[in-house]
């Protein structure tokens, strides 16, 4: 019993904590998190008051919130999670194959829009029952 | 000085010990939680698929603008912050937790591991809360000329374009009673909705208050699927995290992991509520807020 846990401790060194003042990075994070989550919420909140058509403008803001998400993600990761503190071969382990993401993200999305602009096109009365705003009858 | 940076330098890949310097569950854990993401990914990606698919989508304001209590209220997405509030809480906990674990200090992980579960539960009450209010509503929805009220389920979407008025006032003549009764009772109390049901056709339709009840149309199927699908899968890896963290509490409470002389156990529940407190993150950005 005792021996391999020995065995465990010779092999694996357990210092993922910067020594000192961990628990104020902690809170530090967690008030990052909270700032982050609030800005987001403005944001959110100024789409729906200003009630934007699909342009530029309302990109940009839905863009802005997707950034200020990656980067709660990464807080979470590397503080709380404590991949930030682990050494480089287990941090490269997990971040290369996630990487996959990128690709996955953008053919999944750019195939769903190639498909409501084909419909768009050779299907008139779907543009029809689905446009933002419907034909007005005289 | 350049020769002493050096004495320090391990080649972690002459064998003999982790070339990532963690425990083998720890490696597991981690691997685990990138799957994970994985198929979190890949239900979140095909969401945006379909929704990239559609020209009209639901307004996740007009969808999700409830607080309890608060009875009628637009809040739009205040009761969802509530819910990000309580987890990134209960995410500093359990890595306060952690801390206490490296220190040893079964009290201090005790405590802390408590606040997480306790802030577990209050996710999930949240969300029973939500799911409840979503799939017991009643909102007017305009369908084959006439209206309906309708929940937001896997089969309804009540959440369409808004009808034109002409379309509303010719579907109200072939609406249910019982129905009208409803819309017209939301507005004005003076009447019971039995005696509203029991008044003549033609009255009770110009009784509806057009200005203020919002017909819709149906709106995309493949919201309800995707929403309950995703957030009731969220909501199960809360749930079995929770009940991660009680064994661990137990486990604390009675002294195992002093005995084992560290609490690596903790470190790998922790991982694991850290995970579903960062799937949240992006639950919330694409239902929620974008």
């Amino acid at each position: 019993m005792s021996a391999e846990h020995q065995n465990v401790s010779a092999e694996v060194s357990f210092q993922h904590e910067p020594s000192g003042d961990s628990v104020k990075r902690i809170w530090k994070t967690f008030w990052i998190l909270l700032i982050i989550t609030i800005v987001e919420l403005a944001l959110g909140l100024t789409l729906y008051a200003l009630d934007l058509p699909d342009d530029l403008k309302r990109m940009l803001i839905k863009g802005t919130i997707i950034i200020l998400s990656l980067a709660k993600a990464y807080f979470i990761v590397s503080v709380f999670m404590h991949l930030g503190d682990e050494i480089r071969n287990l941090i490269l382990t997990i971040v290369i194959p996630l990487m996959l993401f990128i690709w996955f993200i953008l053919a999944f999305i750019i195939d769903g829009n190639s498909y409501k602009h084909l419909r768009n096109k050779y299907d008139k009365s779907f543009l029809e029952r689905t446009m933002e705003t419907p034909p007005k009858k005289n | 000085m350049a020769t002493t940076a050096t004495v320090h330098q391990t080649k972690w890949w002459s064998g003999g010990k982790s070339p990532f310097n963690v425990e083998y569950g720890k490696l597991m854990m981690w691997y685990f939680l990138m799957s994970d993401a994985f198929t979190f990914g890949a239900f979140l990606i095909s969401y945006g698929t379909i929704r990239f698919s559609q020209n009209y989508w639901p307004n996740p304001s007009d969808v999700f603008n409830t607080f309890p209590l608060a009875g009628e209220a637009n809040l739009p997405l205040a009761f969802v912050s509530l819910m990000t509030f309580i987890l990134i809480m209960s995410s500093v906990t359990m890595v306060l937790a952690v801390h206490e674990g490296h220190h040893g200090n079964r009290k201090g992980v005790v405590k802390w591991l408590a606040w997480t579960i306790v802030g577990g539960f209050a996710f999930l009450a949240c969300q029973a809360w939500e799911w409840t209010h979503l799939l017991t509503g009643e909102h007017p929805t305009l369908v084959n000329g006439h209206i309906e009220l309708w929940a937001q389920t896997v089969k309804h979407n009540p959440w369409g374009r808004l009808a034109e008025s002409s379309a509303i006032t010719d579907a109200l003549k072939n609406t249910s009673p019982n129905v009208m009764a409803k819309m017209v009772y939301e507005h004005n109390h003076s009447m019971s909705l039995a005696q509203l049901a029991a008044l003549p056709h033609d009255q009770l339709a110009n009784m509806v208050n057009l200005a203020e009840t919002h017909v819709r149309e149906a709106g995309p199927i493949a919201f309800g699927g995707f929403f309950f699908g995703i957030t009731g899968f969220h909501g199960f890896h809360v749930f079995s995290g929770v009940m991660i963290n009680i064994i661990m509490l137990a486990m604390a409470n009675n002294g195992v992991f002093d005995r084992r002389g560290h609490y690596l156990m903790i470190e790998k529940a922790g991982l694991y509520w850290h995970f579903v407190d960062l799937v949240w993150v992006f639950v919330f950005l694409c239902f929620y807020l974008i």
